[in-house]
């Protein structure tokens, strides 16, 4: 089983709902990186979504894009990215990491030696955002086979016949966008979610993590009434972006920590 | 002629093409994909095109030996297809004026855009203001700087230009960011792409928008000159006056089609647009096509003289077209299109755009070696107008 599904049994063992935080690697420098993801386990997180900066970010908001600038500035490739990924292993060999990012990087590197070097690096999850059901089997297989899931979008605007498209492919989690935008862009409808959450649950048998637009523990708490994991971007990114140096990983500890007693309440 | 039925049902040109988006665009594109495919077998929106086309662009556009200009280079004739006298002076409004009637019949009214050199976003606000819409144009504040007076054009026209602070600031960020609008604003927006680029359907719709060009020449060429021309040139940026020029003569395998790249300072140097001359394939906007990126697949920023030139992307079906070697593609300086540039003020009396000069300054450089009974076409596809304060300030003037 993967390290991904394991989480889930587990937590859903103990009644409780994931808490995924995304941060974009290398921001807001590369020695940051992996103390940045211990102390979000420490916190409370159960996977950590983590940003492969690109440089053009098309379907995120300006804070995400910020964040991304500042990686590129400090030269944090794909390669980088999963030197990160390799360095936390060894302290955390349970907290499954989900690389999410862009195509691009991923084209450059080529299929196979990506595939090869997350397996290595101790990846459990990808999630291209640019990369839809239609234009990802490629890659997807070759990740299947080095035992990583795909991970893929649905939207308010995926019919029923793409929610099973995805259902055929992804593996681990299925992550609802809860909003037609790009990220940080503004806040969760939470009727609109609980109303389309059993829609995609009677279609697609994995567990549903909603994100975009959640800003605070008592929105969090909400939507893990309804859903399976709270992922939260923008405003952890937000957080990065104005903490001191000093007090980055204390602001995010806080932060992340308020979450998690909100959802656990 | 051998058959050239692409791109497929999903958008894909060979390896290229394709639909490369988040899920949240899925649904905008495939109502646009179903809506255009509708339409483009509709005799009566065809029908509504031409009218446009002919009554408010000024179609067809004449083809025209340039005598002088042909003289000077010393052995094949050199004809131009006039895409500068176009309203508003570029064969942009070619597309803009096919998607706005698209946009019509889906019933948005506000329509987007993205613009470089402003060209693109002047032929949106105009074919907007035809026909009674809100206008939106996403523009680089690089671009804005140094487009000062295409950004004027679009506010007359009615147009809000938002100026883009992300990434380079530049055309790429523009295009970013009206994908950004058209995903949050996706129920009431038509989002107008104004090259060969983007997600499927828009190489395809842009191209048949813009064949129009091919097509006429079909015709024109028989009745000027009594045959086809041995080769067609036309300047790449994203690709679509040379995709609408190239598209007709696909199956004419006996006319060679030659795309035009912009060299900057010379491909050496690194400072240069010219995506499938030196580019490599990749992910970007949309579709899998030739980028300039680095060895970690970060898109680079480009250089030309011509802002319409400077895209680090190009349209997929230009990438097959090269790999399939149905057409070539070279570049050209800077300083080879500024020197095009003057030969043809000062011999023809045209005033072409800096884009544009590049496909004349490359026709120039092969009529040499050829004789003079060979025709070699340029696509001439917008005029200079706008272009007056880069080239003065070329010359170490301020206007
Ligand atoms: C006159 C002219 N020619 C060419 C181009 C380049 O675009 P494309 O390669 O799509 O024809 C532009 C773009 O602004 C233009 O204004």
């Amino acid at each position: 089983m993967s390290r991904i599904s394991a989480t889930f049994e587990k937590l859903q063992a103990a009644g409780r709902k994931a808490l995924i935080p995304f941060v974009t690697a290398g921001d807001p420098d590369n020695a940051s990186a992996v103390p940045i993801m211990h102390t979000l386990v420490a916190a409370g997180a159960n996977i950590i979504e983590l940003g492969v900066p690109f440089s053009d970010p098309m379907a995120d908001g300006p804070t995400i894009q910020r964040s991304s600038e500042r990686a590129l500035k400090n030269g944090t490739s794909l390669r980088d990215v999963l030197g990160f990924v390799t360095e936390f292993r060894t302290r955390d060999s349970e907290t499954p990491v989900v690389l999410m990012g862009y195509a691009n990087p991923i084209e450059a590197m080529g299929y196979d030696a990506f595939a090869d070097a997350a397996a290595e690096a101790g990846v459990d999850g990808v999630l291209v955002v640019d990369y839809p059901p239609e234009e990802s089997e490629p890659l997807t297989m070759k990740l299947r086979h080095r035992g990583i899931d795909s991970i893929f979008l649905l939207s308010p605007t995926s019919m029923e016949a793409r929610m099973d498209g995805v259902a055929r492919l992804a593996s681990g989690y299925v992550y609802y966008v809860s909003l037609k935008g790009v990220t940080g862009a503004a806040n969760i409808d939470l009727t609109e979610v609980s109303e389309r959450i059993p829609q995609i649950r009677s279609r697609v048998n994995l567990p549903i993590g909603v994100g975009f637009g959640i800003r605070d523990g008592a929105t969090a708490r909400a939507i893990a009434g309804v859903s399976d994991a709270v992922v939260i971007g923008s405003r952890l990114v937000q957080e990065i972006e104005s903490s001191p140096p000093e007090a980055l990983l204390e602001n995010l500890h806080r932060l992340v920590s308020e979450i998690r007693q909100a959802m656990d309440a | 002629m051998q058959m050239y039925d692409l791109p497929d049902s999903k958008g894909h040109f060979g390896p290229y093409g394709g639909v490369f988006v988040a899920e949240t665009l899925i649904h905008a594109l495939d109502e646009l994909r179903t809506q255009y495919e509708a339409l483009r077998n509709d005799p009566a929106f065809v029908a509504e095109f031409e009218h446009e086309l002919k009554h408010y662009v000024g179609r067809p556009s004449p083809v025209y030996h340039a005598k002088r200009l042909s003289q000077k280079a010393g052995g094949a004739q050199i004809w131009l297809k006039r895409e500068d006298l176009n309203h508003t002076g570029a064969h942009k409004i070619n597309n803009t004026m096919g998607q706005a009637l698209v946009a019509r019949h889906m019933g948005k009214k506000r329509i987007i855009a993205e613009t470089g050199a402003g060209q693109h976003g002047v032929a949106s606000a105009t074919v907007a203001a035809r026909f009674g819409m809100e206008c939106v144009v996403y523009m680089g504040s690089e671009d804005i700087h140094r487009q000062a007076q295409n950004v004027y054009r679009m506010k007359l026209l009615g147009a809000s230009v938002v100026p883009v602070e992300s990434g380079s600031r530049t055309l790429k960020d523009a295009l970013n960011e009206a994908m950004r609008d058209w995903v949050t604003n996706v129920e009431g927006t038509f989002y107008i792409i104004g090259t060969v680029a983007g997600p499927h359907p828009y190489p395809m719709m842009v191209r048949d928008f813009n064949s129009v060009v091919g097509r006429e020449l079909l015709t024109q060429m028989p009745d000027v000159l009594g045959r086809q021309p041995d080769a067609i040139l036309a300047c790449v940026g994203g690709g679509s006056n040379a995709m609408g020029a190239f598209y007709p003569y696909i199956p004419h395998t006996d006319v060679r089609l030659i795309g035009v790249e912009a060299g900057g300072l010379g491909l050496a140097t690194g400072k240069h647009a010219a995506t499938l001359c030196a580019g490599t394939p990749g992910v970007l906007h949309g579709n899998r096509t030739y980028l300039m990126q680095d060895a970690n697949g970060q898109i680079i920023e480009t250089h030309s003289i011509s802002a319409g030139l400077d895209y680090p992307g190009v349209g997929p079906e230009h990438a097959w077209l090269k790999d399939t070697g149905r057409a070539e593609y070279v570049s050209v300086t800077d300083d080879e299109a500024l020197e095009a540039f003057h030969m043809m003020c000062r011999l023809e009396g045209i005033i072409p755009a800096l884009e544009s000069s590049h496909a004349v300054a490359h026709a120039v450089k092969m009529a040499r070696d050829m004789s003079s009974d060979k025709v070699l076409l340029v696509n001439l596809s917008g005029r200079g107008d706008k272009d007056m304060a880069t080239v003065a300030e070329r010359s170490g003037l301020t206007l």
